[in-house]
């Protein structure tokens, strides 16, 4: 079982190493719509350190998005979710597989870029540590609730808006408690609080996700 | 053994097929036969479990194969319409994914030998987007040749694509899976002479007429 969890999050990195455009954009695109609020709104220090945190979670929240769809929806035009479901190690190992190649792919480098990003809104280091740490608790969190859309819309036309609708409303809490943790902390509060909530969600996350997901699959391939 | 007994199945409000009976025992072979859009198809996933039946049963060694799940799974190689390959992986790559997967790891070597067997030698390192659609139905079909074979073969189409040399060829690897106690279940358009001890031909359209 260990070893189908290996060879799944290693064919997906691999996968995906020989699509780098698609991680780029991702990336790129995190990048990007972070860095328009600056200079949206103009150079307000103050104004800029309010909304920082917000801005972040959101363009983070929209970038993880953006990747679900490739989650599901190339496997299965190509016959290998098939395979996958007909595996003999049960479903939610594969999808955990995954979710772990998906969020070390398109998760990760988020989560290591944002201390660059969180520098043009002048946040203090201590909110960007804080921020570091929520984008780590929440990113694969992220991954693992957009799995369960990405499944349920696999095989769909337009499956890419419908995802959005789906997934989207389910971000909230972690967009709530992300953003909390970095806002308390720039305010000079603990956020502690803030950062144990997210990790419960995402133990949460993880014990339920994979097995949702393993469910809305099996009815997509029907 | 796997056993049928009258499963049917709907595609929408159409009646597809409705009781379809059959027996496979150890050695055995059924053509599933039947004109497009008949159920060939749908009739094979639901044998492998993908689709549920509407309406009876398939045993596999007298168990149902839900409640049997991961074990029976364990027991069969299912080749679908779609080849189940990753266009950016090379034939050698995706043999050892699906073998990995399917639980039964194989060495580079091993599979090099898959390949070069079914005559892809020399393109077993080429990324499949490069390959031809019959390139691409035999790396698909390299699974087949790999050591410890699956007991129950669920083929679909598996000549699709294939020059008369790979079928020729094919036809030799199943004869010999079923000389060796093994199961196959496929579905195709052609003519193809495979020697079986015990074969049995299935045809859809009459089963819907019937």
């Amino acid at each position: 079982m260990m070893q189908t969890l290996r060879y799944m999050i290693s064919r997906d990195v691999l996968l995906a190493m020989r699509r780098r455009a698609d991680v780029a954009t991702t990336l790129f695109f995190f990048v990007i719509v972070a860095s328009l609020f600056p200079l949206g709104v103009g150079p307000e220090p103050k104004l800029l350190r309010a909304m920082a945190p917000g801005i972040l979670w959101v363009s983070a929240l929209l970038a993880s998005m953006l990747s679900l769809g490739r989650l599901f929806a190339a496997d299965y035009a190509d016959g290998s979710l098939e395979q996958l479901v007909l595996a003999p190690d049960p479903l939610a190992v594969v999808v955990i597989g995954k979710v772990m190649a998906h969020w070390l792919v398109s998760g990760l480098p988020l989560v290591l870029i944002s201390p660059v990003i969180a520098l043009q809104f002048d946040l203090p280091a201590a909110a960007i540590v804080t921020l570091l740490l929520a984008l780590l608790l929440g990113t694969p969190l992220l991954s693992l609730i957009g799995a369960i859309g990405a499944a349920l819309t696999v095989g769909v036309r337009g499956g890419g808006v419908l995802v959005s609708l789906l997934v989207l409303p389910l971000y909230v809490p972690v967009l709530i408690f992300g953003a909390g943790a970095v806002d308390a902390s720039a305010s000079g509060l603990d956020a502690g609080g803030h950062l144990s909530i997210l990790g419960a969600l995402l133990l949460l996350g993880m014990v339920l996700a994979p097995w949702a997901t393993a469910a809305a699959l099996r009815i997509s391939l029907e | 053994m796997l056993e049928v007994s009258g499963i049917g199945c709907l595609r929408g409000e159409r009646r597809l097929f409705a009781g379809v009976s059959f027996t496979l025992k150890p050695g055995g072979l059924i053509w599933i036969q039947g004109g497009n859009g008949s159920g060939k198809t749908t009739l094979l996933r639901t044998l492998c479990g993908l689709t549920h039946a509407m309406a009876g049963e398939v045993r596999w060694g007298g168990e149902p194969i839900q409640t049997l799940g991961e074990d029976y799974r364990r027991e069969l190689t299912y080749i679908g319409h779609a080849n189940g390959l990753k266009e950016d992986l090379s034939a050698q790559e995706n043999l050892l994914v699906a073998a990995h997967l399917a639980g039964q790891p194989v060495s580079r070597a091993e599979a090099a030998g898959a390949l070069h067997g079914i005559g892809l030698a020399g393109r077993e390192h080429l990324p499949v987007k490069f390959l031809s659609q019959g390139q691409r139905r035999r790396a698909a079909l390299a699974r087949l040749r790999l050591a410890h074979p699956r007991t129950l073969w669920l083929l679909d189409e598996p000549f699709n694509a294939l020059d008369t040399h790979a079928v020729a060829d094919m036809g030799k690897i199943m004869e010999n899976h079923l000389a060796q106690g093994g199961m196959i279940a496929l579905t195709t358009h052609q003519d193809v002479a495979i020697r079986a001890a015990d074969a049995q031909t299935l045809r859809l359209d009459e089963e819907v007429a019937g």
